[in-house]
């Protein structure tokens, strides 16, 4: 079992054998964190470090939580409580890290394509923790894996993805993932937050929850940031929610079973009605529960595995 | 790069003498005798340093109508005197130097600063002065007494002025001194954020995207306003094709217009912004390749004018950011001609001839700068070139204070051997 790559920068051009085989990892991976002991010796004497230039809570914890699982030594680095307030550049900053002889290095940074910088200036293996508003690979990971689990395939699964699109990571590499795998994708969102050309990555764009609804199998569901409503993206939280807001009484209206699914943190009440979180059809405690899992076969296949090139 | 003084008696022998202003080619020798032109055409003479240019073209020296020499303000980046020698090396002898430097030049007296530093520099430099006070698009500059001290033209450079009205007024007063008024035409509101064209490549990389209706609007603003107040309107770094469609449809009801393009919006297209390369990141952005053609189209079909490079030199701390927080511009004048035949010449296979107007005779019509080149007496300003050299450039290529070029490591066509401008010669 090899990657074909070094690093896990993004899931644009990403080969599909190499995401099948993370997703089969994962479920190992799973395996292990049912088992009374959930620690396994495989990255021992690897030392990780957890760059984190933007704020995460769950995604750092996610990923540390991998590391202890693989018993790697982890570091951890957040822009907050680091020298890049005292004006130390990003370029500096990694390469004293790097200086440190690190293994990986896991980023998260608010600018898109900083973890292919990051690559320029060391020698470890960088995964891409979420850039800005580029790619969250791990994250659409996460989410394959759990579609996987709950249908037994991804090719030609419909997946609705709902939201702020144009702000989220988590979406385009979804797209990417998704697309590469087979799966049908169609996005609903305000049209002020769905990207132009984005259909020309092989996605439909549908206004009408309902018609989303009534075509999908599974619907992810985006976290929608309130701080939009102020530049005029959209105008109110009432209108949103009567538009894309996921609630018992809409998918009532539609005599069919469906996943829920939401990458956290959830706006209850907003995107996502309270009901709707805590029920059946909801898979949100099980895609952090993949999470780690996903992310022990990354660091596994990266670090521990033999990559190709 | 080597500059010295030329001899008393420089005789230019066995070249191919491109007239842009007659629009002949012929074979020759051009005599220059005291730093000015003696004689043209076939010419024997005695005591003359010889320089054999078979092979090469010897022409008008090349002039831009849009660099960035950073001083005052920003002399870690560029200087006149650095910016002069980035230009001989890209065989310009004329350049236009626009204002946003710091503080911007926006009076008589910052102008007569820059003129008189200029004196002293390797190459003619005029500066182009700000048209309304620090740039800001609300009050008008004192363009009577800046042009006096030899403003050339008036521009807010990098900051387009967004209310229509001031630009009225701007066109208005620009106008009655008969001098070209230049601006960046990018609608700030619809550009909002943009770091790249929008599109496909900004949507796949997370990128906010600055859309061709942002310059499209712009240019069609400041045209209505150009016919309107009767003002020479100079439309800069033409990127988009509903740009070159409107400026292809003022000129066919108003005279007073002309355009630029960049060598880099020619040769470059966003598909190239993929490894996030910050030296990629300019302003208007590094278009789509459907607009890079009909750049090509506009070029080939008279709508735009000329060649200008917006050469906007930035350190490598400005540039080795991460794509955000980098900033805007690329250097261009070494590259020019390089890239420009590159693409208009050996792909396009466009004349010769047109493409070094675009580079000597049409930039100069603009700013009402002396164009018959090759008159005797006239104080030389001769640039010679191979125009076949196909050749790799590189760091080695460059002489302005800054490197940041997406063109190293890229295949050129055509290069510059020998520039002629004050009385001295540079070899390339």
């Amino acid at each position: 079992m090899s990657l074909h790559h070094r690093h896990l920068l993004g899931l644009e051009g990403y080969p599909a054998e190499d995401i099948q085989t993370i997703i089969d990892t994962a479920f190992t991976f799973r395996e292990v964190l049912d088992r009374p002991i959930k620690k396994v010796p495989s990255l021992q004497g690897k030392t990780i470090v957890n760059l984190f230039f933007e704020n995460s809570t769950r995604t750092r914890i996610s990923f540390e939580l991998a590391q202890k699982r693989l018993s790697a030594d982890t570091v951890n680095f957040s822009a907050s409580t680091s020298s890049l307030k005292k004006g130390e550049s990003f370029k500096d900053t990694v390469q004293n890290i790097e200086a440190m002889k690190i293994d990986a290095c896991v980023m998260r940074h608010p600018t898109p394509g900083a973890p292919l910088r990051l690559t320029e200036y060391v020698d470890a293996v960088v995964i891409n923790a979420g850039d800005g508003t580029h790619e969250h690979p791990t994250q659409a990971i996460l989410d394959m894996t759990s579609l996987q689990k709950k249908f037994g395939y991804l090719k030609g699964l419909k997946v609705g993805i709902i939201g702020d699109i144009s702000h989220s990571r988590v979406a385009l590499s979804n797209i990417y993932g998704l697309i590469t795998m087979g799966a049908e994708v169609t996005l609903c969102g305000p049209a002020t937050l769905i990207p132009p050309h984005i259909e020309e990555l092989g996605v439909k764009i549908n206004y009408n929850l309902d018609d989303v609804i009534e075509w999908a199998d599974a619907l992810n569901v985006l976290r929608i940031q309130m701080e939009r409503m102020g530049i005029s993206l959209f105008p109110s939280v009432r209108e949103y929610r009567s538009l894309f807001g996921i609630t018992t009484e809409r998918l009532a209206n539609h005599k069919k079973e469906i996943i829920i699914m939401h990458p956290g943190p959830m706006n209850r009440g907003v995107e996502i009605e309270s009901a709707v979180a805590d029920s059946d059809q909801a898979i949100i405690l099980d895609q952090v529960l993949n999470g780690v899992a996903s992310r022990m076969a990354i660091l596994y296949l990266l670090l521990g595995g033999k990559a190709e090139s | 790069m080597k500059i010295k003084k030329c001899a008393k008696k420089l005789l230019l022998i066995n070249g191919t003498i491109l007239d842009p202003l007659a629009g002949k080619e012929y074979k020759g020798d051009v005599l220059v005798e005291n730093g000015k032109i003696a004689a043209v055409g076939k010419i024997s003479t005695k005591d003359a340093d010889v320089i054999d240019c078979s092979g090469l073209i010897i022409t008008h020296g090349f002039c831009d109508l849009h660099v960035h020499f950073r001083e005052p303000g920003r002399e870690d980046k560029e200087t006149l005197e650095t910016g002069s020698r980035a230009a001989l090396a890209g065989g310009f002898t004329r350049v236009c130097a626009m204002p946003n430097t710091d503080p911007p030049i926006d009076s008589p007296e910052s102008v007569r600063f820059i003129v008189e530093k200029a004196d002293a520099c390797p190459i003619h430099i005029h500066p182009i002065g700000a048209a309304t006070k620090g740039q800001l698009g609300k009050e008008l500059t004192e363009m009577s007494g800046m042009a006096e001290e030899g403003s050339v033209a008036f521009s807010d450079d990098g900051l387009p002025i967004m209310d229509g009205g001031v630009m009225r007024r701007v066109l208005e007063y620009g106008g009655m001194l008969d001098l070209p008024i230049i601006n960046h035409a990018e609608d700030v509101c619809i550009r909002n954020d943009g770091v790249m064209n929008e599109g496909r490549t900004s949507t796949r990389l997370g990128l906010p995207g600055n859309p061709v209706e942002a310059e499209g609007v712009m240019v069609h603003r400041d045209l209505e306003l150009a016919k309107l107040t009767g003002a020479k309107l100079h439309v800069p770094h033409i990127s988009t094709a509903a740009a070159v469609k409107n400026v292809s449809e003022m000129k066919k009801q108003y005279e007073n217009i002309s355009a630029e393009v960049t060598p880099h919006h020619l040769f470059f297209i966003d598909d190239d912004l993929k490894e996030f390369d910050t030296n990629l990141k300019v302003a208007p952005p590094i278009r789509s390749q459907s607009d890079r053609k009909k750049l090509i189209k506009g070029f080939k079909n008279g709508t735009i004018d000329c060649i200008a490079t917006d050469h906007a030199p930035h350190t490598i701390e400005d540039k080795e950011a991460t794509f955000d927080m980098a900033a805007f511009g690329m250097i261009g004048l070494e590259s020019c001609l390089g890239a420009t035949l590159n693409v208009l010449v050996e792909e396009e296979s466009l004349d010769l001839m047109t493409v070094i107007k675009a580079l000597t005779v049409n930039p100069r019509e603009i700013m009402g700068f002396e164009t018959d080149i090759f008159a005797e007496k006239t104080p030389a300003e001769l640039t010679i070139f191979d125009p076949k050299e196909s050749w790799e450039f590189s760091k080695n290529d460059i002489f302005s204070k800054s490197c940041n070029s997406p063109f190293v490591g890229r295949k050129l066509t055509g290069r510059v051997k020998y520039t002629i401008v004050k009385n001295q010669i540079a070899l390339i």
